[in-house]
């Protein structure tokens, strides 16, 4: 499809702005662009074709399974839009809560905040929460950053930061930017982290453990508490990522098996929507050993039930973001606690897991299984089987996509060879399930019958397979 | 069961049987029981018309239908309504990242042309598609500066939103960056000043136009000498403003970010926002952040993918030049889509709308008694202005006026607490302007 400045058409106008009321005014030349911006010259009808038939270029929630690991890509609530789109919430600026002046303006906005922040640390089990950081790696890096002012004020020598060889990416990256150099432990037969490699390697100059519980392979480690046990014997902090929270929902709390630190994505476990790579958010949640080194602005319950901003803390590590955090998306994430509830909270755990264990038993057959034992919300095949036939993981998806279904994770984690990750999610029927196993268990069949329609998918695209390489080579990145 | 979950029991009991256990309960035995919760005391769910109800009412406390004349960096701009209706095609909105390039070629598509927009704006020849928010986008261009120089010391003019600033150090506490402030002069930066750190330790400058004071400069001669010292020059802007201003590249700036909210964004307290960051092309694979691509498939059609991901996180971990994951996609596509709408020469006027409001405002307010317009340099849309009193008690008079007059300098400036930092965009009228100054006069 033509991109929009393709459509440009020199004098065609959009919008009409209103005629000025006021007297034109210059601007010495010497500050002005010499040409105008090279925006592209469409009609408002131009613009809603090409962005509506753009859109139907994509697969979506709303229109297509979305089995993809550590993503949770579960139903997005369509209420939460109309909440979000609340004039009296939509265009409040963030500075009018801030001064001694502005204490009445936006007292429902802050109530917001501090019900979220009290509910999310009720969720999780620790103590305090922040709503600041913008999306779950924001979350990491605003986690090991108070790690890290723990560890100063504490006047500890720490240097390294310890990961499971199957972590999210995001993990290492964070601790690095923090400056901490990594040390990553490998994963046992039983698909959790090895205990005697952790052992080795957790001296006292280990600052943190970072952690997903499940992990990414979606099994719990039973060990758990006994790893949050040793690391506090050398005074490193566990971190807990909370990719995963979905499958746990009032069946354990992090803050209660010993982690000291923990970050949500709203955009998974809280249904937010995706929106194609964001807007997330990612509030981070301590326990006590932290609580003085939260960012600021901090939300604050006066005596009389009103609420303010508290700036003033001076062990705080700063300002992570200009104001609150992604406020349209933590008021989204709340109106979807308040409505599940205790019982929708559970339930929407006890669905995720029951869904992940029955497409897992279904499929176990035909694709290899690395960890044969009961999965929580997530579990990770191999496509080692049909790689024998010359069929890799990526041509599994493509012919998923042929079939209108989003392909799993693939190539994640690390540590599984062809790996697909499959997250069902507690939002998806018995009917979708069985449909996406039937189209799996094809494809398994077809690696040995008709390999060539998997290496030709997917067919039914606006495009086919794209070179990659060109795209790495050529860097075309702009139009202009 | 509840909401959003459509499980039957039958659904549940031939799953049961299919997996080979009796109860959800036996799929959670790895969690023992000493894991179990020490509380989980949740409110019980609602219906969606009790929530509604709930919302409804806590969105009525807030007054934001006040008239807004605040600024310092985040805008009350008018949303075309295509924004809403197209960004809320939940193709779009409910869509995942586009790593499976065959179906998001809309996402990829809009993404691949919002960062044209983002080049066509600044000037440069390449942007990523989107980071968090204008202040840590200026934190990532410092880090590329750094990285890309191998020096550690930092220039930053006095006149980046403080915000912004804050942000910044709070980042790299406790890596060894060297920091130096040079306040402005008259509104402006100081060059004489500035110059002086101007050497060989020096990894970049940092530059903001218009500036917090809402204070238009030239920055090319700066931008010169720090380019003579080997140092990089970033350029922190105003989208709107680059309807008329001299864009990052023509003053020869390496790197521009800001923040995109005024493109489409609602303020909605605080987020969500769009960070931005344009480069030139040597610096491409220094650029944090998603970028898409086009390319071709095998029967040579267009199509876009996300490329050089050799940069990101979940292929480099820990050697990534970022740690960025979910980034702001669906606020860039607001951005492109908005930029469409308003087209090459309606940016212009709406740029010219805002700057005449601003200049009609600031000859109103400067008649008044006691009032001073700050007319040293030239502004954009925001200007500020000194108070016979105390700003913060000025405001709050306006407040009871319904009026928002703008922020009080003194919260970020020792010395300027008489000083009002005010905007004026596309939205306040003639009337609103007129009545805002007499407001003010019997404020004061």
């Amino acid at each position: 499809m033509e991109l929009i400045f393709e459509k440009s058409v020199k004098g065609r106008k959009g919008i009409k702005l209103p005629t000025p009321d006021v007297p034109k005014a210059e601007i010495y030349e010497k500050y002005l662009r010499k040409e105008t911006a090279g925006l592209p010259e469409v009609s408002e009808l131009d613009v809603v074709r090409h962005f509506t038939n753009l859109s139907k270029m994509n697969f979506s929630v709303d229109t297509n399974f979305y089995p993809l690991g550590s993503c949770t890509m579960k139903y997005n609530p369509k209420f939460m839009e109309t909440i979000a789109n609340l004039p009296g919430f939509r265009d409040l600026h963030p500075l009018m809560a801030q001064g001694d002046h502005a204490v009445g303006l936006t007292q429902g906005a802050l109530e917001v905040l501090y019900n979220v922040e009290e509910l999310l640390a009720e969720i999780t089990g620790m103590k305090e929460v922040t709503t600041e950081p913008l999306a779950g790696a924001h979350g990491e890096l605003t986690g090991i950053m108070l790690i890290a002012a723990y560890h100063k004020q504490k006047k500890n020598k720490k240097k390294y930061v310890i990961v499971p060889d199957s972590s999210h990416g995001t993990n290492p990256a964070s601790a690095a930017i923090a400056g901490y150099q990594l040390i990553s432990i490998p994963t046992g037969k039983d698909g959790c982290m090895d205990m005697d490699e952790y052992k080795s390697k957790l001296t006292d100059e280990v600052a943190a453990v970072m952690l997903t519980c499940p992990n990414t392979l979606g099994i719990f480690n039973t060990r758990i508490k006994e790893i949050a046990d040793m690391a506090h014997k050398v005074d490193a902090l566990m971190y807990y990522d909370g990719a995963n929270l979905n499958a746990i929902m009032g069946k354990v709390r992090p803050g209660d098996i010993g982690f000291d630190v923990i970050h949500l994505n709203l955009h998974k476990t809280f249904a937010t929507p995706h929106g194609g790579g964001g807007p997330g958010a990612g509030p981070v949640g301590v326990n006590e050993k932290l609580v003085d080194y939260l960012p600021v602005p901090k939300v604050v319950k006066n005596k009389d039930g009103s609420f303010s901003l508290k700036e003033n803390k001076p062990k705080s590590i700063g300002r992570i973001a200009p104001f609150y955090g992604n406020f349209g998306v933590i008021l989204k994430a709340y109106a979807y606690i308040l409505l599940l509830g205790k019982r929708g909270l559970i339930e929407a755990s006890e669905a995720a897991v029951l869904n992940a264990n029955y497409c897992m038993a279904r499929l176990k057959k035909a694709f290899h299984l690395p960890y044969d034992r009961t999965c929580m919300h997530e579990f990770v095949l191999s496509a080692s089987k049909q790689l024998e036939h010359g069929i890799h993981a990526i041509d599994i998806a493509k012919y998923l996509i042929d079939n209108g279904i989003h392909p799993p994770t693939v190539y994640f984690p690390l540590i599984v060879k062809e790996a697909i990750m499959v997250e069902p999610t507690e939002t998806e029927s018995k009917e979708t399930l069985d449909r996406f196993i039937e189209v799996m268990l094809k494809a398994a069949e077809l690696t040995l019958k008709d390999p060539e329609v998997l290496k030709n998918a997917p067919t039914t695209m606006p495009v086919s397979r794209l070179d990659e390489v060109k795209a790495a080579k050529e860097v075309n990145c702009s139009h202009i | 069961m509840s909401y959003y979950t459509p499980h039957t029991k039958e659904d549940i009991k031939s799953m049961l049987e299919a997996i080979g256990v009796n109860s959800i309960d036996d799929l959670f035995r790895d969690i023992k029981p000493a894991y179990k919760p020490k509380s989980f005391n949740l409110p019980q769910g609602k219906s969606e018309m009790e929530v509604m109800d709930y919302f409804q009412k806590l969105a009525a406390t807030n007054c934001a239908s006040i008239t807004k004349f605040i600024g310092g960096g985040f805008y009350d701009h008018y949303i075309p309504s295509v924004v809403d209706a197209l960004s809320s095609r939940s193709e779009f909105y409910t869509a995942y990242t586009p790593y499976q390039p065959e179906c998001s070629q809309g996402t990829l598509q809009a993404i691949y042309e919002y960062q044209s927009a983002i080049c066509a704006l600044t000037g440069m020849e390449i942007a990523n598609a989107s980071l968090y928010d204008g202040g840590t986008a200026l934190y990532e261009a410092a880090m590329m500066a750094t990285k890309i120089t191998g020096r550690n010391k930092i220039v930053v003019d006095g006149g980046i939103n403080p915000i912004y600033r804050k942000i910044l150090y709070t980042y790299t506490k406790n890596l060894h960056i060297d920091f130096v402030e040079i306040p402005v002069s008259h509104g402006q930066s100081t060059r004489k000043e500035m110059f002086k750190y101007f050497d060989d330790k020096t990894a970049g400058v940092i530059l903001q136009n218009p500036n917090f004071f809402g204070t238009i400069d030239d920055h090319t001669d700066i931008i010169e000498k720090a380019h003579s010292a080997g140092a990089i020059a970033i350029e922190s802007v105003y989208p709107i403003s680059l309807g008329l201003l001299k864009s990052p590249r023509e003053m020869n700036a390496d790197i521009a970010t800001g923040e995109g909210q005024s493109m489409g964004m609602p303020l909605s307290f605080g987020g969500p926002y769009l960070g931005f960051m344009a480069t030139k092309k040597e610096f491409a694979r220094r650029m944090p952040g998603r970028i898409a691509g086009a390319t071709v498939d095998k029967h040579g059609r267009r199509g876009f993918v996300l490329t050089l991901q050799t940069r990101e996180q979940h292929i480099r971990r820990e050697k990534a030049t970022s740690n960025i994951c979910s980034n702001e996609a669906l606020c860039a596509m607001r951005a492109i889509i908005y930029l469409s709408s308003l087209g090459k020469e309606g940016l212009r006027e709406l740029a010219q709308i805002n700057h005449d409001k601003a200049e009609y405002a600031k000859k109103l307010l400067d008649k008044i008694k006691g009032v001073e317009v700050k007319k040293n340099s030239p502004t954009f849309n925001e200007f500020t202005v000194l108070l016979p009193k105390n700003a913060d008690d000025v405001i709050a008079a306006m407040i009871s006026k319904n009026f928002l007059a703008g922020l009080p300098l003194g919260r970020y400036y020792k010395g300027m607490e008489k000083y009002l930092l005010a905007a004026v965009t596309e939205r306040r009228t003639k009337k609103e302007i007129e009545d805002f100054t007499s407001a003010l006069e019997s404020a004061i």
